[in-house]
């Protein structure tokens, strides 16, 4: 009983992100400017902004794989590269090499690289954690599929069950909705929806349609970074934010207070 | 053909190249898999031109200072190993263009080779064997020396295959999980250093680029795991090396170039033949 409560504590007062005033630059250009945001557990949060926004900058962030040139990001408390573990990661199926022999269950077991021993094949608990991610996403007669023959819906069901099969907390999708059809997009929600009750999620889409009700908040990303409650949006606000960089800015200082208490 | 399996039981010569063909084909199934899935054939390349370096350094330090233990295969193994890792290095960290250090790497090695072999006194037929190979004079020493050298590329390769497969498929994801993709990146072109350096007896430095990728090529189109894609590319390879030995011997026919054209031929059938099926069967 007393340690179940220090757990609580502990993750309340540790949020599962949180970036401190973070900025990034490419060369000279600077991609993102000052930016704050802390996610909780069991949030799910959709990054939203145009191309060259930043969004991938945001997401790049928070796995480690760039250094902000200022501020903090902490991931469960921790340097994004040593809380990597804890996170699942899904790109976007299109910076894939289509050509490549291998079949489904081959591209989840790679989620379990860095579990097991390091030489020779995967254990058979690796094989068990695949099959189990394979058909929670329902993709379990898909198992010995090449991964080229798939249609796109079927291959980010795959990518999602590697993402999901070392158990993460925490659940990044980079572009979940790009060249797949709003059915398989409703799908997909559905899923997300039912995984959000135990992993928190964060995603990033240029596709504003993707604010499906399901998502809890939205990140507006255009160098500076806004968030709305969900039941705020309004499409007329997300037009407006979306074009124009002015508003964007506008918008930004009534909303950072907001930020903090979320 | 006749002539070869009339004379392949009483010359040693011949069981020595039917030997080595098989033994390099084994290296060359498994990293080759690896070469054409990562798309690195262009650095395979390179890392093959640069050989002549080595080879070309050893025969004139052999000549000139009578420096009998340095073998032309060893050079080969260094100056291909040192390549390999310079282009490593660059392409994973260094802000230059990756194609114009393949280039360089490829034209300063062969450059380098081509000045040791004409300052090397005596008539000089070593440098054609070099550059189109001749399986037909591998001796029982250097017999030995190529089964090592395939015993040690081929466990490495298989030993670390998932971590080679998940750094070939997605280079990224495979950093999230905690693999070091630049050491396995790295490790694998010297692998491929090696293999070449095996594939340079068979058919010389002109033609390594061939043999490495064509029998994976073919495999390809067969297999819809990496592993399988290994195995029938590594049956490939010793059909081409055997089967181009065999054509060759009796037309007195250089056995590299005959190899990589059959190899070829292969191919292009192989990828046809799957294009009219395709249409066919669609």
């Amino acid at each position: 009983m007393m340690s179940l409560q220090k757990g609580n504590i502990t993750m309340m007062k540790t949020p599962v992100i949180e970036f401190k005033n973070v900025s990034f630059s490419f060369d000279s250009f600077n991609v993102l400017e000052d930016v704050n945001l802390t996610i909780e557990e069991r949030d799910f949060l959709s990054i939203v902004g145009p191309n060259g926004g930043g969004k991938t900058t945001l997401l790049k962030l928070m796995l480690g794989l760039l250094k902000p040139a200022k501020g903090t990001v902490r991931v469960f408390g921790q340097h994004p590269v040593k809380a990597r573990s804890r996170i699942g990661y899904m790109p976007q199926y299109s910076s894939l090499d289509p050509l490549f022999p291998v079949t489904v269950s081959d591209v989840v077991l790679m989620g379990r690289l860095g579990n097991g021993k390091l030489l020779g094949a995967y254990r058979g608990a690796d094989k068990k954690a695949a099959s189990k991610a394979l058909s929670e996403l329902e993709m379990s007669e898909m198992r010995n599929r090449p991964f080229s023959a798939l249609s796109g819906g079927q291959r980010q069901r795959v990518l999602i069950a590697r993402a999901l099969v070392s158990d993460p907390e925490l659940l990044l999708l980079d572009e979940p909705t790009s060249n797949v059809d709003a059915v398989i997009e409703n799908e997909l929600f559905e899923l997300l929806h039912k995984l959000n009750k135990r992993i928190t999620i964060a995603l990033v889409t240029h596709d504003l349609g993707f604010v499906s009700s399901y998502v809890k908040r939205v990140a507006c990303v255009s160098r500076r970074i806004v968030v709305h409650p969900t039941s705020e949006i309004t499409g007329e606000m997300i037009s407006e934010i979306y074009g124009c960089d002015v508003r964007m800015i506008r918008h930004d200082a009534t909303a950072h207070e907001g930020d903090t208490d979320v | 053909m006749s002539e070869f399996f009339a004379e392949f039981t009483q010359q040693t010569f011949l069981q020595y190249a039917v030997l080595t063909g098989i033994l390099v084909s084994i290296a060359c199934g498994v990293i080759g898999s690896y070469v054409v899935t990562r798309r690195i054939t262009y650095i395979a390349g390179a890392i093959a031109h640069s050989v002549l370096a080595g080879m070309g350094a050893a025969r004139y330090f052999q000549t000139v200072y009578h420096w009998e233990w340095l073998h032309p295969l060893y050079g080969a193994l260094v100056a291909a190993l040192i390549s390999a890792i310079i282009i490593g290095l660059v392409s994973l960290g260094a802000k230059q263009r990756e194609d114009t250090v393949i280039g360089a790497v490829w034209a300063i090695g062969m450059a380098i080779g081509i000045l040791f072999i004409f300052k090397t006194p005596g008539y000089n037929e070593d440098l054609m064997s070099y550059l189109f190979g001749n399986i037909l004079m591998v001796s029982s020493d250097e017999l030995w020396l190529i089964a090592g050298l395939d015993a040690v590329v081929v466990v490495i390769g298989l030993l670390f295959y998932k971590q080679f497969l998940a750094v070939c498929f997605d280079e990224e994801f495979a950093r999230l999980r905690g693999i070091s993709v630049e050491f396995y990146y790295l490790l694998l072109l010297c692998l491929t250093a090696i293999t070449v350096v095996l594939l340079v007896t068979v058919v010389g430095i002109v033609m390594v680029i061939a043999l490495i990728t064509l029998p994976a090529a073919v495999a390809g189109m067969f297999s819809k795991r990496l592993w399988q894609m290994m195995v029938l590319s590594t049956l490939f390879t010793i059909l081409f090396t055997t089967g181009g030995l065999a054509l060759s011997y009796g037309p007195n026919l250089p056995a590299g170039a005959t190899t990589i054209v059959l190899a070829g031929a292969v191919y292009l059938a192989v990828a046809i033949g799957s294009r009219i099926f395709r249409t066919r069967h669609p």
